[in-house]
C-alpha cells in the first residue's frame, strides 16, 4: 500500500522561493509541520546560479516610486503595478533579513551593504555578494532553514502530481528517486516553487534541473499559466554552453562590442538611449541579434557571437567584483577576460510568465500558491529587470508560505481514501512507465525535436507563421511522446524514468508558450515580432492565460492593475 | 579534434549486482569536452542507464563531484583531455559514501555532518531584522574563503580520516564552522570554538592536505582548519589531546631541538589522565616487539641554543 504522510503544509522546490517559504511558514507557527518535497538536495537548486545580485531600494538617492517606475516600464506596462508596489515596499526588509542569516553581501568601505547598478535600473540599488549572489542567498537560506526542526525535508523526491480533493488541493504524489517508491504527501494547502523551464529551449543559461515541473503540475490540475510567451533572452550566455555571464558585468562598467570595435549600444539606436549597456535585457538581445545579422558579428565553431569587453576595469576590479565571470571564462571558453574580451551572445534565462497567482500568491485552485519563477504574479510583466528576481523569491515565498499557512488553518485534510487513490494510479502510471519497452520513439529524438522547434518558433524575433507552425509541432510531439519507449527498469536512481517523467511535463510548457506567443499579435517587451513591431494597448494591454484542454489549450485574458502609473512610450 | 576515448566507468545496480564493477565505452569525443559532456553523450549514445547526479554545469551546484582516475573532481569543470592517459579516464562515484548505483552515493551522512557545527549564523537576540548591521570589506575577508564551499564532497570523498574514522566531522565541516567563527556578526564564537575543540573535532584532522588538493573552490579546507587550530590556542582552548600535542610539540623540540616521542604521547594525552595513558600500552608494546620504541634517553643535538634562539625569536614575533 502507498505510504501517505501528513503536515500542515507542502512545498515543492527547495530554491530560494521554497526555502523563504519554509521560514515564513516556521515563524507563522514554530510548531506547524512543513514539507519541503525537492526534486533536489535544495543547495542544488537553480538559484544558486544566480550572478549578479538581488534589487532592493538601499540607498539616500533611491525610493519605491523609482524602483516601482523602473519595474512598470521594465514590464512594458504589462506588470500589475498593485504587485509592483508591493514588492518594491517589501523588498528592502526581505534583503535586510537575509543578512541577519549570514548572507555575506558585499560592502562598503565603512562596512554598509554596497550596491551596483544592474540594466533598466536608475540608481544602485542591486544588491550583491561578489558575482555569486544566488549561490550566497541560497546557502545562507538552506543554512537558516536547518535552524528548524519542523521542516522535513524530502530530498530527491520528484513531485509528479496535485491531489485535489473536493475542488481543493490536498497535497503531492512524489517520487522518491532513490527508491523508486511514490509516496502520498499530503498537506492542507501547497506552496509552488519549482522555478523556471529553460530546459524547453536548445541554448539557456538554465541547469539541467529546469523542466517546468511545477507550471505543468498546476496547468494539469486546472490553473491557467499567465503571460507564458514572455521568455527572456539573457543578452550575454556563452557561446556553446549557454553559461551566464552575469549582468553585473555591465553593470561594473563593461563594454558590449561589434566586429568593427563599435561599441553599438552607445552609437546606434536600440532604444536605450544614454543607458548603452544599462539597458534593459530585451533590447540589449534584440540589439545583439541585429548585429549579428547586419553581418557585425565575429563567427566560431559555435555560431555567431559579438564581444563584451571588461578589460578596461583592471584585474583589481574583476577579480574583487566579478571573479566567477573570470573563473566561469578561463575553465569554458579559455578566455581570460583581464585580458581578452569574452564572445557572448543571447541565451534563453527566464520565464516571466508561470501559475496565474494574485498578490498573495493565492492561485484559482484554492489551497495552491506558488512563489518565485514559476509564478507569474505579474510583478515582470513582459520583460523581468536583472536583480528583481531574486528579490521576487525572497517576497513572494515569504509572502505564499504566511499565506498558505493562514489557508491551512481554516482547511480540512479531505478524504484520505480519496487522496490514497488518486496516489495510487499516479503511481501506476509512473510503474508503467518504467522502462516501458512498447513503442517506437526515442526521449532524445523528441528533445532535439521540441528544441529545434521552440528555437525556431519562439527565440528573440518572432513570426505568425513559425509560430503557428512551432505550436503544431509541439502538439504532435505530445503524440509521439505517448510512444516513447525506455531502456531503463531500475527502481533506484532511476535518470531516464525522471528524463520522461520532465519531458512531460515540459512539452505542457512549450504548448503554453507556443500557443500564448502565437496569439499575442503585437511586440511587446521579450515578445518581439517582426510581422507586428509595434505595442498595441488597444487590443493587447492584457494577460495572456493558458487552460489546460485534453483537446488543446484555451486561451483567456486577464486585466492587468493600472491605476499609479500611465503606459506610455517605453524610450530610454 | 575529435578523438576516440576510452571511458572506464564504475557501474554498480544494486538490484543486480553484489559489488561494483568497471565498464568500457568506447566514444569519439570533441576537443574541449568537459567530463560531465562526456558522460551525457555516453548515456545520450550508448547505455541510459547510466546514473550520474549533475545540474548547473557551471560549477556552482555541487551535483556533480566524481572521481576521476581515483581522486574527487567535478565533472563539470574538468576537461576530458586533462584526465585522459593512453586514451583512457577512469570516472567512479566518490568515496567515503555509500554507493546507490553507479556514480550515486548517499550523501546524507555528508549533510548530517554540518549538523555537528551548527551551521547557520547566531544573530544574537539584539539583532533587529530591519536594521542592517555592518561588516567592513577587511571583516569579511576572513571569511571570503570558506563562504565560497558548494558541499560537493570532492574533499570528504578523498579525506584519509574518515576514510578510517567516520566520527570525524570532515574538512567541509569544519570549513563550514570556520565560516561561521569568523564572521564578525556572529555571537556564538566562544561557544563554537569549545565544541569544535572537543574530541573528533578540528585536532583529528592529519594534515595530509588531500581536501585542498581536491576542493574545486577557494575553500580549502586543510588552510581553514589551521586557522581554527591557530585560533583556539590563541584563545586558550589547551584542553584536548590536539592542542596538547602541539603545545608539546613546540615544548620539546624548543627545549632540545629534537622531538622527545617518549614524553610526546604522554603529554598529548595527558599526564594525569590515566586511562588515556593505559591506551598507550598497547601500541607501545607492539613497537618494543618491533623495536621501534625511541630510546629511554634521546640523544642531545649539536648547537641547542641556535633552536633555542629561533623559538625566541619566533616568540617574539607572535607578540
Amino acid at each position: 500500500m502507498i505510504e501517505v504522510t501528513r503536515h500542515d503544509i507542502v512545498i515543492v522546490g527547495g530554491g530560494a522561493a521554497g526555502l523563504r517559504a519554509a521560514i515564513a511558514a516556521c515563524e507563522v507557527d514554530p510548531a506547524a509541520s512543513i514539507a519541503l518535497v525537492s526534486k533536489v538536495y535544495p543547495m542544488r537548486s537553480h538559484t544558486v546560479s544566480a550572478e549578479g545580485g538581488a534589487a532592493a531600494v538601499a540607498r539616500d538617492d533611491d525610493n519605491f516610486e523609482m524602483h516601482g517606475y523602473d519595474t512598470v516600464k521594465g514590464s512594458d506596462f504589462l506588470g500589475d503595478q498593485d504587485v509592483i508596489k508591493y514588492f518594491v515596499e517589501q523588498a528592502p526588509r526581505e534583503l535586510t533579513l537575509l543578512e541577519h542569516w549570514g548572507c555575506p553581501w558585499s560592502r562598503n568601505e565603512d562596512g554598509t551593504v554596497a550596491t551596483r547598478a544592474f540594466g533598466g535600473m536608475s540608481t544602485k540599488r542591486t544588491w550583491y555578494a561578489t558575482d555569486k549572489v544566488g549561490f550566497h542567498m541560497l546557502h545562507a537560506l538552506f543554512q537558516h532553514s536547518l535552524r528548524f526542526d519542523n521542516i522535513v525535508r524530502y530530498d530527491e523526491h520528484f513531485a509528479t502530481k496535485l491531489l485535489v480533493d473536493g475542488g481543493v488541493v490536498r497535497g503531492v504524489a512524489a517520487l522518491d528517486v532513490r527508491t523508486g517508491v511514490v509516496r502520498v504527501v499530503l498537506g492542507r494547502a501547497v506552496i509552488m516553487a519549482t522555478g523556471g523551464a529553460g530546459k524547453i529551449f536548445p541554448f539557456t543559461t538554465n541547469g539541467n534541473i529546469k523542466t517546468g515541473d511545477g507550471m505543468a503540475l498546476a496547468y494539469r490540475a486546472g490553473v491557467a499559466l499567465k503571460d507564458m510567451e514572455f521568455v527572456q533572452y539573457h543578452p550575454t550566455g556563452l557561446p556553446g554552453t549557454g553559461i551566464l555571464i552575469t549582468e553585473a558585468t555591465r553593470g561594473e562598467g563593461g563594454y558590449v562590442i561589434n566586429s568593427e570595435g563599435e561599441r553599438f549600444l552607445a552609437t546606434r539606436d536600440y532604444g536605450v538611449g544614454t543607458k548603452a549597456e544599462l539597458g534593459p535585457r530585451d533590447m540589449i538581445s534584440r540589439a545583439i541579434i541585429q548585429e549579428i545579422e547586419a553581418g557585425r558579428g565575429f563567427s566560431g565553431p559555435y555560431g555567431e557571437y559579438v564581444h563584451l569587453d571588461l578589460r578596461h576595469l583592471g584585474e583589481e576590479k574583476i577579480v574583487a567584483r566579478l571573479p566567477m565571470v573570470r573563473e566561469i571564462s578561463k575553465i569554458y571558453i579559455g578566455v581570460d577576460p583581464v585580458h581578452e574580451p569574452i564572445p557572448i551572445r543571447p541565451v534563453v534565462h527566464y520565464m516571466m510568465g508561470g501559475i496565474d497567482t494574485d498578490i498573495t500568491t493565492a492561485t484559482s485552485l484554492p489551497g495552491l500558491y506558488a512563489a518565485g519563477e514559476v509564478a507569474s504574479a505579474s510583478l515582470n510583466g513582459s520583460n523581468r529587470l536583472g536583480s528583481n528576481s531574486l528579490t521576487e523569491c525572497l517576497v513572494f515565498g515569504a509572502s505564499a508560505g504566511r499565506n498558505a499557512m493562514a489557508f491551512a488553518k481554516g482547511s480540512s485534510e479531505g478524504s484520505e481514501d480519496a487522496l490514497r487513490r488518486e496516489g495510487e494510479e499516479e503511481a501506476a502510471r509512473i510503474v508503467a512507465l518504467r522502462g516501458k519497452q512498447k513503442g517506437g520513439e526515442k526521449l532524445s529524438r523528441i528533445r532535439s525535436d521540441l528544441h529545434q522547434t521552440m528555437e525556431s518558433g519562439c527565440g528573440v524575433y518572432r513570426m505568425q507563421e513559425t509560430m503557428d507552425e512551432t505550436a503544431r509541432t509541439v502538439a504532435q510531439l505530445r503524440g509521439r511522446y505517448a510512444d516513447i519507449a525506455l531502456e531503463d527498469s531500475s527502481t533506484v536512481f532511476n535518470t531516464e524514468l525522471i528524463a520522461a517523467l520532465e519531458m512531460g511535463n515540459m512539452l505542457d510548457v512549450a504548448e503554453a508558450v507556443a500557443n500564448s506567443a502565437a496569439s499575442r499579435n503585437e511586440s511587446r517587451g521579450a515578445h518581439t515580432r517582426r510581422d507586428a513591431p509595434n505595442r498595441d494597448d488597444q487590443n493587447f494591454l492584457y494577460h495572456t492565460l493558458c487552460h489546460f484542454d485534453p483537446a488543446g489549450p484555451r486561451l483567456g485574458k486577464k486585466d492587468v492593475t493600472l491605476g499609479h502609473w500611465e503606459p506610455e512610450e517605453r524610450k530610454y | 579534434m575529435a578523438s576516440k576515448v576510452t571511458m572506464r566507468i564504475q557501474r554498480f545496480d544494486p538490484a543486480v549486482d553484489k559489488e561494483p564493477h568497471d565498464q568500457d565505452f568506447e566514444i569519439e569525443l570533441p576537443a574541449g569536452i568537459t567530463i560531465l559532456k562526456a558522460l551525457n553523450k555516453v548515456r545520450a549514445e550508448k547505455d541510459p542507464t547510466l546514473a550520474l547526479r549533475y545540474s548547473c554545469g557551471s560549477a556552482i551546484c555541487g551535483s556533480c563531484a566524481l572521481k576521476v582516475n581515483g581522486h574527487a573532481r567535478l565533472a563539470c569543470k574538468t576537461q576530458v583531455s586533462d584526465c585522459t592517459i593512453d586514451g583512457v579516464m577512469r570516472v567512479g562515484p566518490i568515496g567515503n559514501l555509500k554507493i546507490l548505483r553507479d556514480l550515486v552515493v548517499d550523501m546524507d551522512p555528508f549533510l548530517e555532518s554540518l549538523g555537528k557545527v551548527k551551521p547557520y549564523l547566531e544573530a544574537g537576540n539584539g539583532s533587529v531584522p530591519e536594521l542592517e548591521r555592518t561588516q567592513r570589506p577587511e571583516e569579511f575577508l576572513q571569511i571570503d574563503p570558506s563562504t565560497t564551499c558548494i558541499l560537493c564532497a570532492a574533499c570528504y570523498s578523498d579525506c584519509n580520516v574518515l576514510a578510517v574514522d567516520e566520527n570525524f566531522f570532515g574538512p567541509a565541516t569544519l570549513a563550514k564552522a570556520h565560516r561561521f567563527i569568523f564572521d564578525s556578526r556572529d555571537v556564538d564564537t566562544p561557544e563554537r570554538m569549545r565544541a569544535i575543540s572537543a574530541k573528533t573535532g578540528v585536532w583529528d584532522c592529519t594534515h595530509c592536505g588531500e581536501c585542498s588538493t581536491r576542493c574545486p573552490t577557494e575553500t580549502k579546507p586543510l588552510e581553514r582548519i589551521e586557522e581554527i587550530r591557530t585560533k583556539a590556542m590563541a584563545d586558550g582552548f589547551h584542553g584536548n589531546a590536539g592542542a596538547r600535542h602541539a603545545l608539546g610539540f613546540r615544548e620539546t623540540v624548543g627545549k632540545r631541538g629534537i622531538l622527545d616521542e617518549n614524553y610526546l604521547p604522554a603529554r598529548s594525552m595527558g599526564f594525569f589522565n590515566i586511562p588515556g595513558l593505559l591506551s598507550l600500552v598497547p601500541i607501545g608494546l607492539r613497537m618494543m616487539m618491533r623495536g621501534k620504541n625511541p630510546p629511554l634517553i634521546p640523544h642531545k643535538i649539536d648547537k641547542v641554543d641556535e633552536v633555542k634562539k629561533t623559538f625566541a625569536r619566533f616568540e617574539e614575533l607572535r607578540k
